[in-house]
Parts: structure tokens; C-alpha cells; sequence
């Protein structure tokens, strides 16, 4: 393999590894910007997701008839249950809190997100789970010698997509502004008439129903699902929210992808060692020389 | 006939009770101004209006109908709508985007672009802002800003809390000549202020708030030649 070639294909298979902590820092940015809470349990909302989309494919056996619209239903059930799972998180673990000092808040994200994986393996067993394989796998696309598989581009292709309702949604419609205005201040966006509990239920939906979609998507790149699985994608997508400036959707996705290029070429080109550890000094980096992120914006008020 | 009622009501920030045993009322198609010096209570009473602060004592009718801890995004369905202190407006919002939430929660029958056009024929600055980034505008033009999308909720009460903090002379001419035109078109308005001269020249009825307790009130005009609003709030 040539050296160019070889690159492209880190390229490609970075970029399809940081689709997935892209949709997942989303999430986090999201809820971030509107209560300025660093949702711990969002990893495990992504870890349901899997099994969300694991058992529904099973009970439709969708492992025995892979195509594109199994893999869209399984996304679709899965997104609508991790929705759900955000709204209830919400309502039950944060609202209550929503006046109560900021590490009281942090300590019950830190609790939800246990309770999670310990349920998760109660309820699913803490042996890894075979996720099916619900879309061919096919022959892939070769541009000469450069190799794309099927699963990379059905993963790129669908994150983007999401990403681009996500896009249109908080930025053409009313329920974004909406979101844009309490994620501003929820006093004068409840003096707007706003319902501001209202907008972040919708906002803890969407940021959930994504890291299901992320859920399916790691499920389908690597197939072995635990309970567990859950907390290492969801500190690296931290990680990348806080790269991309914590609050700030777009920095999120550019944040994503960066942390998805550096660990491949770090595998690639240095050694398969540090790969996880990779998250961690970005995160020290950046606290130390750049603590809003790349894209951190501060925001001042006039007078 | 008597559009708001304010009874007795008192706030407390945790230990600290910001007004205590307020009471005033405000008739149908008056401006009301409210003065007095920093930390009176001034700010605190118009948030128990609008229901960002739930009082721990008191009622607040309106309409003969009590609103007292009702939820701030219901009071502004009943249509009272407040430009809040420091202009509260979204700076990472386009300035059509802010007047757009502002019409959140307007009567049904209301048609946005016809109100749209309302707000920019009085300040047409804002119409030539309209796409630009609110965080851009000079301190006048988020004042005015904040007034035009308080009026895209058609209020019947109109909360102003300063809308004359920090602005230069000509700029508070017109901001009072707009509230002046806004209250002819039927519009009450509950004028909070520290400028005591120009707030008891527009408007019908004054209070006074004395750290949280109402120590004056009556006609305006009265007001204006009271010995101690002079000495207090005119600069002798
Ligand atoms: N969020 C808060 N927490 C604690 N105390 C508060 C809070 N908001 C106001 N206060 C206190 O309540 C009192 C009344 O404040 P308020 O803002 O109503 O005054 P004001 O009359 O509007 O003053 P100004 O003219 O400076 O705006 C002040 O003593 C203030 O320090
Ligand atoms: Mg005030």
C-alpha cells in the first residue's frame, strides 16, 4: 500500500470513528448549553441505544434479512427509546434540582449514570452481546487502491444526515430558537411566553435520540455490545464537546471529528498503545491552555 | 376600572426580603411609574408580576382573577409582557429572530407581519438591523429591541423596568415619546424608573419604593411638586 493511500484510508476511517463521538457530543453540548450540566449519564443513553437496537433487530430477526430500511427501522426505534430514556432522566433526576447548587446536580449525573450501567447489567447480563448485522456488508467501494467498507459509509452518510436535521432544527424552526433563547437565559425566554421546561425535555430528547443513532452505529462497526460500553465513547465525546467549546453545537462536530482523525493516526502511525489515553491529554491540554475550546465563546452582556 | 391589583405582596431572596407588604393598583389605560434608588425593590416587583418570583406573601389579581405564582410563560399568555431590566435580549439571536420570539405567545388572531411592520415604523433602526446579529446593536437599539418585542406579544400591560438606564438625552426623549404613543394606542404600561423627573412627567400615577415598603404614591403631578420626591429623586 502506498503512503497516500495508506493516509486516505486513516482519513476515512477516522472520519467515520468521529461521526459516531460526534453524535454523542451533540448530546452533550446540547444539554450543556441549556442547563449548563455536564450530563454524565449521556454515555449510557448511548449504551441503551445499542441494546435498544440490538433487541429490536433480534425480535425481527433483521440479522436474517439485512438491508438499508432494517437498519433505518432499528435506527428510528432506537433513537425513539433513548428519547424517551433522556426524558424521563431529565424529569426525574434533574428537574427536581433545577434551583439546587451546581455540584448537587453534577453528583446525581454521576448517579444516574451508575444506576444505568447497573441496571444495564442486570437487565442484559454483563457478558458482551453479539449485535446483528442488520445492513450488508457487501464488497465495500474501491477507489483504486483505497478501500472503503460498506458500514464506514452507511455510518458517515447517517450521521451527517442527522447532523443536518439537528442543524435545521435549531436553527429554522421555532423550537430551535426556542432552545437558543433559554440556552441564552431562561428567565427572559419564560418572559417570552417560552414554556422553559418544555424546551428542555425536547432539548434532553434530541440530544438522547442521537446517541441512540450512535448507539446502532457503534453496534454495527463493532459489534460486541456490553453494558459498560457506554462510559469510554461518552468520556471521549466529552472530551470533544469540551474541544469544540462546551455549548457550541458545530464546535462539537468539528471537536468530534479531530479527536475520531487523531486516535486513528495515532494507531496508524505511532502505536495502538495510547489510543484511549489520547482523549485524556487532549482534555489536560486544553484545560490548562484554552478551557472555552476551540470555538468557546464567551459571552458578555451589554449594558 | 382596575387592571392589576397588588396586595400586600412581599419577596424574599432566601433570607433577604426584598419588598415587603406592597401594595398599589393599576387602572386600565394608565402609565404607572414606580421610582425609587437602587435595591428599592423595584425590579423585584415587576419579576412577581411577571411570575419569575414567586411571592412569599401577597396576591396579585388581574383582571379580578389572581395570578399569584402562576408560571412567567402563562402570565404572558394573559398578555402582560415586560422589557426587562438590563433589555434581556438574546445577543446570539438575529434581531428578527428576538421579535419573533417575542410574538410566542400572542393572541391567535394576531397576524406576525403586520405587527412586524408595527415595530419597525417605530423604530425603524431595527428594521435595518433586522437579519444582523442582536449582540451587535448599540445600547439604544437593544433598548429599543426590547421594547418592540415586548410589543409583539400584544400586551394589555406593558412592564418597563429602566428603559432609560445608560442611554444618551435624545435617545430617552424618543423612548418616552414611544411609551407616551404606546399607551394612546391602549396600551397600560407599569413604567419602573431611577429617572423620577421624566417618569412623572408621562406618566398618570407614581409610587415610591423605599428599601421594599411603598413610602409615597398618588397623582403624578403631585409627585412632582411633593417636597420629598424633590429633595429625594429630583435633585432638589
Ligand atoms: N437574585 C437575588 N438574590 C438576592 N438578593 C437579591 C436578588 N435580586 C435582588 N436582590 C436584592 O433585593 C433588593 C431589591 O432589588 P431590586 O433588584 O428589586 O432593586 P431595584 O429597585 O430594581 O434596584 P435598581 O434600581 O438598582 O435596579 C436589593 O437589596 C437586592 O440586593
Ligand atoms: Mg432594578
Amino acid at each position: 500500500m502506498g503512503i497516500g493511500v495508506e493516509f486516505v484510508q486513516h482519513l476515512i476511517n477516522g472520519f467515520s470513528l468521529g461521526a459516531i463521538y460526534a453524535l454523542i457530543a451533540l448530546g452533550y453540548t446540547m444539554v450543556f448549553g441549556i442547563l449548563q450540566l455536564i450530563n454524565f449519564a449521556h454515555g449510557e443513553v448511548f449504551m441503551l441505544g445499542a441494546f435498544a437496537g440490538m433487541y429490536f433487530s433480534r425480535f425481527f430477526n433483521l440479522g436474517a434479512h439485512p438491508s438499508f430500511w432494517a437498519l433505518i427501522a432499528t435506527l428510528f426505534f432506537s433513537m425513539a427509546t433513548c428519547g424517551v430514556v433522556g426524558f424521563i432522566i431529565e424529569k426525574f433526576a434533574y428537574r427536581p434540582l433545577r434551583k439546587s447548587p451546581r455540584i448537587n446536580v453534577l453528583i446525581t449525573a454521576v448517579g444516574v449514570s451508575l444506576f444505568l450501567q447497573f441496571s444495564g447489567q442486570l437487565l442484559f447480563g454483563s457478558d458482551p452481546k453479539f449485535f446483528p448485522q442488520i445492513i450488508e456488508a457487501g464488497h465495500g467501494f474501491s477507489f483504486g487502491e483505497i478501500r472503503v467498507n460498506t458500514m464506514q459509509v452507511v455510518v458517515m452518510v447517517i450521521s451527517l444526515v442527522l447532523m443536518a436535521i439537528l442543524q435545521t432544527i435549531i436553527f429554522k424552526t421555532r423550537l430551535g430558537r426556542a432552545m437558543r433563547a433559554v440556552s441564552f437565559n431562561h428567565d427572559n425566554a419564560s418572559l417570552m411566553g417560552i414554556p422553559t421546561d418544555k424546551v428542555i425535555s425536547y432539548t434532553f430528547m434530541l440530544g438522547s435520540s442521537l446517541a441512540g443513532a450512535a448507539g446502532v452505529l457503534f453496534g454495527l462497526i463493532y459489534p460486541k455490545i456490553e453494558p459498560l460500553m457506554g462510559s469510554l465513547p461518552g468520556l471521549k465525546a466529552f472530551v470533544a464537546a469540551v474541544l469544540g467549546g462546551v455549548g457550541n453545537v458545530a464546535g462539537a462536530v468539528v471537536g468530534a471529528i479531530t479527536l475520531g482523525l487523531a486516535e486513528e493516526f495515532l494507531v496508524g502511525y505511532v502505536t495502538p498503545t495510547f489510543k484511549d489515553a489520547l482523549a485524556f491529554a487532549i482534555l489536560i491540554l486544553i484545560l490548562l491552555f484554552k478551557p472555552t475550546g476551540l470555538f468557546g465563546i464567551r459571552r458578555t452582556e451589554k449594558v | 376600572m382596575n387592571l392589576l391589583e397588588v396586595k400586600n405582596i412581599s419577596v424574599k431572596y432566601g433570607a433577604i426580603e426584598a419588598i415587603r407588604d406592597i401594595s398599589f393598583t393599576i387602572k386600565k389605560g394608565e402609565i404607572l411609574t414606580l421610582i425609587g434608588s437602587n435595591g428599592a425593590g423595584k425590579s423585584t416587583t415587576l419579576r412577581a408580576i411577571s411570575g419569575l418570583v414567586k411571592p412569599a406573601g401577597g396576591q396579585i389579581l388581574y383582571k379580578g382573577e389572581s395570578i399569584t405564582g402562576l408560571a412567567a410563560h402563562l402570565i404572558v399568555k394573559k398578555r402582560i409582557c415586560q422589557a426587562p431590566e438590563g433589555r434581556g435580549i438574546f445577543l446570539n439571536l438575529s434581531v428578527e429572530e428576538n421579535l419573533d420570539l417575542g410574538a410566542w405567545a400572542a393572541p391567535k388572531e394576531a397576524k406576525y407581519a403586520d405587527d412586524l411592520a408595527r415595530v419597525f415604523d417605530l423604530f425603524p433602526r431595527l428594521k435595518e438591523r433586522r437579519a444582523q446579529n442582536a449582540g451587535t446593536l448599540s445600547g439604544g437599539e437593544q433598548q429599543m429591541l426590547a421594547i418592540g418585542r415586548a410589543l409583539m406579544g400584544h400586551p394589555e400591560l406593558l412592564l418597563l423596568d429602566e428603559p432609560s438606564l445608560g442611554l444618551a438625552p435624545q435617545i430617552i426623549e424618543r423612548i418616552f415619546d414611544i411609551i407616551r404613543m404606546i399607551n394612546k394606542s391602549g396600551t397600560t404600561v407599569l413604567l419602573v424608573e431611577q429617572n423620577a423627573l421624566q417618569a412623572l412627567q408621562v406618566a398618570d400615577h407614581g409610587i415610591v419604593l423605599e428599601t421594599g415598603k411603598v413610602s409615597l404614591s398618588g397623582l403624578a403631578s403631585d409627585l412632582l411638586n411633593s417636597d420629598e420626591v424633590r429633595k429625594a429623586y429630583l435633585g432638589g
